[in-house]
C-alpha cells in the first residue's frame, strides 16, 4: 500500500522536477534559450532524475532486502531454545512465523513465542514500509531541490543526462549475461548439493533410475536409485525419431521452396511452415498423447505388434513435425546464401536441376546446413511438454521405438511439479538432469553458432 | 546423291537412355520436393482438424429445464438442492421409487443449487413463486446428448445406466433438454466438474503474467539492443555478451523454469504460483528474441539517416532517440509481439515455478496463485472424463485464437509500415 503511495509520488515529482528544470533554466537567461549549454528539456530531464532516480534505487533495495532483515531481527529477538537449531529446523521456524503473519492456519497448535514473533514481524514490517515512505519522499524533494539550485546556463546537463542513459543501456544490455551467469549458478549450486549425496559417476554412467526416497530409513528400497543412462538412452531415441522425420522432410520442403516453388507458391507455402512452427508445444503434446499415440497402437495392434500406448514412436513422431519448420527456414537461409554464380556454372555445364542441387548447392550449403541440424537437435532435446505428454515416466533402456521410454525433460517436469521439500535429492536430481541438458544443448548451439558465422563470411 | 547420315554421338541409344534417366532423377527429386512440402501441410492439416472436430462441440452445452417452486421456508433454510430435486422428479413422473429418484439426481449438474441461489440472491422478489428455470446438466448427460455415450452399448460398459436413458427420453420428449452456447466456458475458473470449469481464471492469469513480461522485456530488450546495436564499441566484451545473447535465445525453455525455481523461489523467497514470477521468468526468455528482432530492426535504418542527423549537431543518443528509433519501431514492434505470442504459448517454465495448481479463483492481482492457458490445457488434457478432452481442444482453440490475433497483428503492423530504403 505505502509502496504504491510512495511510486505514485515519486511519478508526480519526477515530472514536477521536469517542469520546474525546463522553467527555471528559461528563466535563467531571461528566455534568450539560445544562451543555454543545453537545451531547456535537458534541464528539465536532469532535475527529473534528480528527483526520481535516487529514491529509486532506495526502494529497488529496500524491495530486495526487506523481508531478509526484517526477519534478521524477529529472530535476534527470540529465545536460544527456539533459534538454537539446525539450518532446517530455523527454515521451519521462518515459515511457520511467514504463515502466521499471513494468516495462513496450519495444522499444528503455534508455539505462543512463535505467536509473538509473527507479530512482531508484521510490526516492523508496516513500520519498515512508512518509513520507506517518509525517507524515500525526503530524498526525492531533496533531489530535485539539489538539481534545481544547480541549473544554470552554463550547467551540461545533456552531456550529464545523456551519461546516465548511457549507463543504463549498459546495465540492461548485461541482463543477458547476468541471466546466463544465474542460470549457471543456480543449476551448479544445486546440482552440487546432489552430488555430495549422489556420486556423480554413477549419475552419469549407472543403468537403474528410480528417484523414490523412502520416509523411513528402515523402508524397503529405502535408498533411490540415480543412473541417468535409460534417460539418456530415452532422449536420444526420441530425438532420433524426430530428426527422421523432420530432417529429411525439413530440409526437402526448403529446397523445394528456395529452388522449384515459383513465388506465388512460396507466399502460400512459406505461412503454412510458419503456422507450424507457430503452435504452442502443449498443443503438440495433446496431439501426441490424444491422436497420435492411439494411432500408433492400434495400427500397431493390427499389424499383430505389441506397442506401447505411451511409445517412443508417437511422440518422436509428432516433435518431428513440430521441428520440421525449424528445420526448413534454417536450411531455407543457408540455401539462399549459395551464390547464383555457382548455379549458373553448373547450368552452363548442362546440369539438370536436380543435379545443381544435389551435386553443386547442397555441398556449398553443407556447414549450414550441418548447424541447422545441430540446432534442431538441440531444440528436440530440450523440448519438454511433448514428450511430458506423450512418452512415458518408466526409464526403460530400450532401443525399441514402440516401447515407453522417458527422458531427461520428463523426470525434470515430474520431479518439480508439486510440492516437494526443496532439499531432497530426489528434487535435487532434477538440477543435476538439468544440468547436463544445459551443457549439451549450449555445447550444440556454440559449435552450431560459430559454424553458421564462420560458413556465412565464406561467400560475404 | 544422297548424303549418308551418320547420327552424331548426342543421340545415340545410351545418350537417350541416360537423358532419360537424368530426366526421371529430376522428376524424382522435384516429386520428393513437392511430397516434403505436402508431408508438413498435411500435418497441420491433420492437427487442426483433429483438434476443432474434437473441440467444437465444447462450445455447447447441455441444459435441463425445471420448473422450480421456490418454497420460502426452503429459501430461507438454503436448501436448494431440494428445491432443485423436486423440480426435476415433478418433470420425470414415471420415476416414483427412491432408488429410480437417486438416479435422476445425477442429471444435474452439481453446481444446478447454486445457479438457482444465485438467481434468487440476485431477485429475492421470485421467492414464494414458480419459475422456469434452464440448469446446466451433468457432464455425462451432456456428452450422451451429443452423441459420444453411445445407447447401444451394453449397459455395463456404459457410463449412463438404463434408467438414466429413460429420464432423459422423457426429458426430451417434453422438450425440457436443450443445448445451448457454453458461456460456463468463458466465464468460470477451473472446476473438477467439467460442466462448471472455464478458463477465465488462465486467461486472466496468462494476461497478468505477459503484463509483468511485457513491462521488463520490452524496455530492457530495446535499450539493450540500442546499446548494442549504436553505441558498443566493438570489442571482446561486446562480442562476449553478443555470442551469450544468441546462445541464450536457444537454451531449452524448461532451464528458464529451473532458474525461475532456483532464483525467485528459492532464493528471494517470491510466492508460489504467481503470475509475477512467471512473468520475470518468460520476460528472462523473450529477451533474446526481442534483442534480436530489435537489432535487425535498427540494423535495417540507414547509415545516412544517422549522418544527416549527426551532420545537424545532434548528439549521438538524440540521434538515436529522435530519428533511428521511430523509424525501427514498426520493425521492433513486430519482434516483439512474435515474442509476446511465444511467451503466451509456453508452458515448461510455468510448471517448473508452480503454477500448475487447481485454482478455482480468478486470480485478482500478480501475487495470487493462478494458471495460464497452456497450463490449463495442460491440466485439462490430464482429466479422464470425456468432457474434459473437448473442453481441453476448446481451450486450444481458444488459445490458438488468441495467437492468430497477437500474429495478425505482427503481419499487418510489417505490412503497413513496412519501407525500404
Amino acid at each position: 500500500m505505502q509502496l504504491t503511495v510512495l511510486l505514485i509520488i515519486l511519478a508526480l515529482l519526477t515530472v514536477i522536477g521536469y517542469q520546474m528544470g525546463r522553467s527555471r533554466a528559461v528563466a535563467s537567461v531571461g528566455g534568450r534559450i539560445v544562451e543555454l549549454h543545453s537545451v531547456p528539456s535537458y534541464h528539465g530531464f536532469y532535475v527529473a532524475l534528480w528527483a526520481g532516480l535516487p529514491a529509486l534505487l532506495l526502494f529497488a533495495f529496500w524491495g530486495a532486502s526487506e523481508g531478509w532483515l526484517v526477519m534478521q531481527m524477529v529472530l535476534s529477538g527470540l529465545p536460544d531454545r527456539l533459534v538454537n537449531g539446525d539450518a532446517q529446523s530455523l527454515g521451519l521456524l521462518r515459515a511457520d512465523i511467514l504463515n502466521l503473519a499471513h494468516g495462513v492456519t496450519t495444522g499444528r497448535e503455534p508455539d505462543p513465542e512463535v505467536v509473538a514473533a509473527a507479530e512482531r514481524y508484521l510490526r516492523l514490517h508496516a513500520l519498515g514500509d512508512w518509513s520507506l515512505l517518509v525517507i524515500g519522499c525526503c530524498i526525492a524533494i531533496g533531489g530535485l531541490l539539489y538539481a534545481r539550485g544547480r541549473i544554470d546556463p552554463d550547467l551540461r546537463a545533456r552531456n550529464r543526462v545523456e551519461r546516465t542513459v548511457n549507463i543504463a543501456l549498459v546495465i540492461c544490455s548485461l541482463v543477458a549475461i547476468l541471466t546466463t551467469i544465474g542460470i549457471v549458478l543456480s543449476l551448479l549450486f544445486e546440482a552440487i548439493r546432489f552430488f555430495a549425496v549422489v556420486n556423480p559417476l554413477e549419475f552419469l554412467f549407472g543403468t537403474h533410475w528410480s528417484p523414490q526416497m523412502a520416509m523411513r530409513a528402515d523402508q524397503v528400497g529405502s535408498s533411490g536409485s540415480f543412473g541417468a543412462i535409460p534417460l539418456f538412452a530415452g532422449t536420444l531415441l526420441i530425438t532420433g525419431i524426430a530428426m527422421a522425420v523432420a530432417v529429411p522432410v525439413g530440409l526437402m520442403a526448403a529446397i523445394f521452396m528456395s529452388e522449384y516453388a515459383s513465388p506465388g507458391l512460396r507466399t502460400w507455402l512459406k505461412p503454412i511452415l510458419e503456422v507450424l512452427a507457430g503452435i504452442p508445444t502443449v498443443v503438440y503434446g495433446f496431439f501426441a498423447a490424444l491422436t497420435m499415440a492411439p494411432f500408433v497402437r492400434d495400427v500397431g495392434n493390427s499389424l499383430g505388434l505389441s506397442v506401447s500406448s505411451e511409445s517412443a514412436l508417437a511422440a518422436g513422431f509428432v516433435m518431428g513435425v513440430m521441428i520440421i519448420p525449424f528445420v526448413s527456414s534454417l536450411s531455407d537461409d543457408v540455401i539462399n546464401a549459395v551464390p547464383q554464380s555457382l548455379r549458373d556454372g553448373s547450368y552452363g555445364l548442362g546440369a539438370t536441376k536436380s543435379e545443381t542441387i544435389r551435386l553443386v548447392v547442397l555441398p556449398a550449403a553443407l556447414p549450414g546446413i550441418v548447424a541447422a541440424i545441430m540446432l534442431a537437435v538441440s531444440r528436440a532435446i530440450g523440448e519438454t511438454m511433448i514428450v511430458t505428454m506423450a512418452a512415458g515416466l518408466t526409464a526403460n533402456l530400450t532401443a525399441n521405438p514402440l516401447d515407453a521410454v522417458t527422458t531427461v525433460t520428463t523426470q525434470i517436469a515430474t520431479l518439480l511439479v508439486g510440492d516437494q521439500e526443496f532439499d531432497s535429492p530426489k528434487t535435487l536430481s532434477a538440477f543435476g538432469l538439468g544440468l547436463v541438458l544445459f551443457v549439451v544443448t549450449l555445447t550444440l548451439n556454440m559449435v552450431a553458432l560459430r559454424v553458421v558465422q564462420k560458413y556465412r563470411e565464406k561467400y560475404d | 546423291m544422297s548424303v549418308a547420315v551418320t547420327k552424331s554421338r548426342y543421340q545415340s541409344e545410351e545418350f537417350s537412355a541416360r537423358l532419360r534417366r537424368r530426366y526421371a532423377a529430376e522428376r524424382r527429386f522435384r516429386i520428393a520436393g513437392m511430397l516434403a512440402v505436402g508431408i508438413a501441410s498435411l500435418m497441420l492439416v491433420v492437427l487442426l482438424g483433429s483438434i476443432v472436430s474434437k473441440g467444437y462441440t465444447a462450445f455447447w452445452q447441455a441444459q435441463i429445464r425445471l420448473e422450480v417452486t421456490l418454497d420460502k421456508q426452503q429459501v430461507e433454510e438454503r436448501n436448494y438442492t431440494a428445491i432443485v430435486r423436486q423440480a426435476l422428479y415433478a418433470q420425470v413422473p414415471a420415476a416414483t421409487d427412491r432408488a429410480t429418484r437417486r438416479s435422476l439426481n445425477d442429471l444435474l449438474s452439481s453446481g444446478a443449487p447454486y445457479e438457482l441461489e444465485a438467481m434468487v440472491n440476485a431477485n429475492p422478489s421470485i421467492v414464494g413463486t414458480t419459475q422456469t428455470v434452464w440448469v446446466r446438466a451433468d457432464d455425462e448427460i451432456d456428452q450422451f446428448m451429443k452423441g459420444f455415450i453411445r445407447r447401444d452399448v451394453p449397459e455395463s460398459e456404459r457410463r449412463l445406466s438404463d434408467v438414466k436413458i429413460t429420464a432423459i427420453d422423457a426429458l426430451v420428449a417434453n422438450g425440457s433438454i436443450r443445448s445451448t452456447f457454453n458461456t460456463t466456458l468463458f466465464t468460470a475458473g477451473d472446476s473438477r466438474e467439467p460442466e462448471q470449469a472455464g478458463i477465465l481464471g488462465a486467461v486472466v492469469g496468462s494476461a497478468l503474467t505477459l503484463v509483468v513480461t511485457m513491462l521488463l522485456s520490452v524496455p530492457i530488450g530495446i535499450a539493450a539492443a540500442v546499446y548494442l546495436e549504436e553505441f558498443a564499441p566493438k570489442n571482446r566484451w561486446t562480442d562476449l555478451i553478443e555470442v551469450n545473447i544468441n546462445n541464450l535465445a536457444a537454451v531449452p525453455s524448461i532451464i528458464f523454469g529451473l532458474l525461475g525455481l532456483a532464483v525467485f523461489l528459492g532464493f528471494f523467497g517470491l510466492p508460489r504460483s504467481a503470475p509475477l514470477v512467471g512473468g520475470l521468468v518468460m520476460a528472462l526468455m523473450t529477451l533474446p528474441v526481442i534483442i534480436i528482432a530489435s537489432r535487425v530492426a535498427l540494423k535495417a535504418v540507414p547509415p545516412s539517416i544517422r549522418e544527416a542527423a549527426l551532420g545537424v549537431g545532434a548528439s549521438p543518443l538524440q540521434t538515436v532517440t529522435h530519428h533511428v528509433l521511430p523509424l525501427a519501431l514498426p520493425g521492433i514492434l513486430t519482434g516483439t509481439i512474435i515474442g509476446m505470442a511465444r511467451a503466451l504459448g509456453e508452458t515448461a517454465p510455468l510448471l517448473m515455478i508452480g503454477m500448475v495448481a487447481f485454482i478455482v479463483d480468478i486470480p485478482g492481482g500478480l501475487t495470487d496463485s493462478a494458471t495460464a492457458m497452456p497450463v490449463q490445457i495442460y491440466m485439462w488434457a490430464d482429466s479422464p472424463e470425456r468432457a474434459f478432452t473437448e473442453r481441453t481442444s476448446a481451450a486450444i482453440l481458444i488459445l490458438l485464437a488468441f495467437l492468430i490475433l497477437m500474429n495478425g497483428l505482427a503481419v499487418f503492423l510489417r505490412k503497413k509500415f513496412e519501407r525500404r530504403w
